[in-house]
């Protein structure tokens, strides 16, 4: 297993800038997740890794070791592909050894080799099947296996899990997780899919237009967004953004948006005035009589334990996630309530998040 | 009474079975059109030259060899007294000749001619197919530059009748001292057909997801072995579609090979005419030459239909 890291990288397509100097590290076992939308360059960040697609510039080093300009094959890293690019033309077994057949590996060591990651995926039984014969799932097991089957110092899967149902992916996610905990083996995971990064990653990074905006652990990037961009792609619904206008004093505890005058956490960085954003999760908003932002009630959706309310209010439109216990009337008139200790201020022209007690240090790419 | 027995209208997807008899007899029908003559060419070649051109055609007839033996053979007509006085006939097609007052003076040209063919057609198909395999999956994988470009240049060798340039082919040749070579033959066939393989290989390409051989990179495969025990295996369909066809154009190819061979590297297609004009108009052996002809594409072709019947939708359904 491997250390993993990634230094000034950067690829264009013809005039096209796919990756922007990206650097982060991963340390040896970590469960890594590049999340982001698509064509953000993630997966073409993740095919430099595997030397499928060589950098303009940069280095990629892998245990220390620089690989940047190595033959895919000589990296001892596994791919899963979304596709799971099984060979048609062989069963499940010759599938799974085909890395081992591609070193030279003797046939009786293949075969045991094969049998035991089969048992430890659980899909012995399917080893002489066809795949085609396979359903989404256990393709998935079998790209896993040829993955696995080699020991390679790290794996690298590109949405392993996109081309399955929503309801087998759940359970995928929590095999993959569980089958990290046993190998413990570097993993980079690219996905477009915040849920299965926030379950699965012990770290994420968050990437938008070839640019890593964030890394840190789930409840750091949900907490805690280094820029609206994070903010807005993370959790759903997103977090909510007031815009206002306002200069910052270091020390100062609350922000003036429109007539409210709104509780924040302390301010530790001072700014003239200027375009800010206000940020606030759905599920730090309530209704209360001593509100300072007052709205009109402009519909509920209803999500059975919760409701998504949404606010008409004077700076723009809120929505809270309030229990569904809450009697809520379109039409109404309420006052908001937000819970302070975690509001997130942004410059509203860089996007990047403005220091505050609970925002100290957020880290960037 | 059940919903489906009550109902009048017709599936979506299964065609009526008056639809499908309708179809079965303009496929029976087509099928008998097109090997009608076929068929007349095997009968002819096993009748009598005077059974061959009687008047009404006849359908029965008293089946002989004469025609496969005078193909294979080349023959001299001598006095009955001169046969007389050879030592008896000791072969079957000996005896049919004598009939005829000839005696068998060797074996025609007819087998080197053939393989010629052979050579020349299963040659040209093979580098045609090699070559533009490598270069339709070079087209499908790399970024090339001005890609499209070469494509259309590929593709506009085909634009105008080959046989356009067989002057300057022809002098080229001989400056070249490729006329009448093997080498010389399959090297024009191949780049004729080329072209095809190229268009007709990356649309087969093009449509296995390149993952597999990535795949296969990551696993340990350099780039020529992935190609190799990962692509073609799935383009098998293809590569059987386009070998058919580049084989059926060389196999066939008349005018450059009446242009460019006479003798050592002459093929079947101008061979067969000679025939006629050997010693009367033998129809027999002409049919038995044309059925001979004929033989390795049939078999070829039946040899290869399992990947043709999914490789002649060009790749346009998914398998």
């Amino acid at each position: 297993m491997a250390q993993i890291r990634i230094e000034n990288l950067h690829k264009t397509f013809d005039q096209f800038a796919a990756v922007h100097d990206s650097n982060f590290a991963i340390e040896d076992g970590t469960f890594f997740a590049l999340l982001g939308p698509s064509g953000c360059g993630k997966t073409t960040t993740l095919r430099m890794i595997a030397g499928l697609e060589l950098p303009t510039d940069g280095r990629i080093l892998l245990d220390g070791e620089d690989v940047t300009f190595r033959r895919a094959a000589a990296r001892d890293i596994a791919f899963v592909f979304q596709l799971f690019a099984l060979y048609p033309h062989m069963n499940v077994e010759q599938n799974i050894g085909f890395p081992l057949k591609c070193q030279g590996m003797p046939r009786r060591e293949i075969r045991e080799r094969v049998r035991e990651t089969a048992r430890l995926l659980r899909i012995e039984d399917l080893l002489p099947s066809k795949t085609s014969k396979l359903s989404g799932g256990d393709r998935q097991r079998v790209a896993l296996g040829r993955a696995m089957v080699r020991r390679p110092k790290a794996f690298l899967m590109d949405e392993p899990l996109g081309a399955l149902d929503a309801e087998f992916r759940q359970l995928m996610c929590g095999e993959l997780r569980d089958l990290h905990d046993r190998i413990a083996a570097t993993t980079i995971y690219v996905t477009h899919d915040q849920l299965e990064a926030m379950s699965m990653a012990d770290q994420i990074a968050v990437m938008n237009a070839g640019r890593i905006e964030q890394i840190g652990t789930p409840q750091e990037i949900y907490d805690r967004p280094a820029s609206l961009f994070v903010a807005d792609f993370i959790g759903s619904p997103p977090m909510n953004f007031l815009h206002f206008e306002a200069a910052l004093e270091p020390g100062s505890r609350s922000v003036q948006v429109g007539n409210a005058s709104i509780a924040v956490p302390e301010i530790r960085e001072g700014r003239p005035s200027g375009p800010l954003v206000l940020g606030v999760r759905p599920e730090h908003i309530r209704f209360s009589d001593t509100g300072a932002l007052r709205g009109r009630v402009f519909g509920a959706e209803y999500l059975g334990t919760t409701q998504i309310v949404t606010v008409e209010t004077e700076p723009g439109r809120v929505r809270a996630r309030l229990p569904s216990s809450l009697p809520v009337e379109v039409g109404e008139i309420v006052n908001l309530t937000f819970r302070a200790s975690r509001l997130a201020l942004f410059d509203a022209q860089t996007g990047s998040a403005i220091k505050t007690e609970s925002h100290e240090s957020v880290g960037h790419g | 009474m059940t919903a489906a027995a009550r109902s009048t209208a017709h599936s979506i997807v299964e065609a009526s079975p008056r639809v499908k008899a309708f179809a079965a007899a303009v496929v029976i029908f087509y099928a008998l059109v097109t090997i009608a003559p076929m068929l007349w060419i095997v009968a002819t070649a096993f009748k009598s030259q005077s059974d061959a051109i009687a008047y009404p055609p006849k359908v029965i007839f008293q089946p002989t060899l004469e025609g496969y033996v005078n193909l294979f053979t080349v023959r001299t007509r001598q006095t009955p007294d001169f046969i007389a006085s050879l030592p008896p006939a000791t072969t079957w097609y000996d005896k049919l000749v004598r009939k005829h007052d000839m005696v068998i003076a060797g074996p025609s040209k007819v087998m080197p001619r053939f393989i010629n063919s052979l050579v020349i057609g299963f040659g040209s198909t093979f580098l045609a197919v090699l070559l533009g395999a490598l270069a339709a999956y070079a087209f499908s994988r790399f970024r090339i530059p001005l890609a499209d470009d070469l494509l259309f240049f590929i593709l506009s060798t085909r634009m105008m009748p080959p046989v356009a340039v067989a002057i300057p082919i022809y002098l080229m040749y001989r400056q070249l001292n490729l006329t009448d070579t093997w080498t010389g033959m399959i090297l024009l066939y191949t780049a004729v057909n080329v072209s095809l393989a190229v268009w007709l290989l990356k649309g087969f390409i093009d449509e296995i997801p390149r993952e597999y051989e990535e795949a296969a990179l990551v696993d340990g495969y350099t780039r020529l072995q992935a190609l190799r025990k990962v692509v073609l295996p799935q383009a098998v369909t293809g590569i059987a579609a386009t070998a058919i066809f580049c084989l059926i154009f060389s196999w066939n190819e008349y005018a450059f090979a009446v242009l460019l061979t006479s003798g050592d590297a002459q093929t079947m297609p101008p061979f067969i005419p000679f025939i006629i004009g050997e010693g009367g108009q033998d129809w027999p052996a002409v049919a038995a030459a044309t059925t001979l002809f004929v033989i390795p594409i049939v078999l070829f072709t039946i040899l290869l239909r399992r990947h043709l019947l999914r490789g002649i939708t060009f790749g346009a359904v998914r398998k």
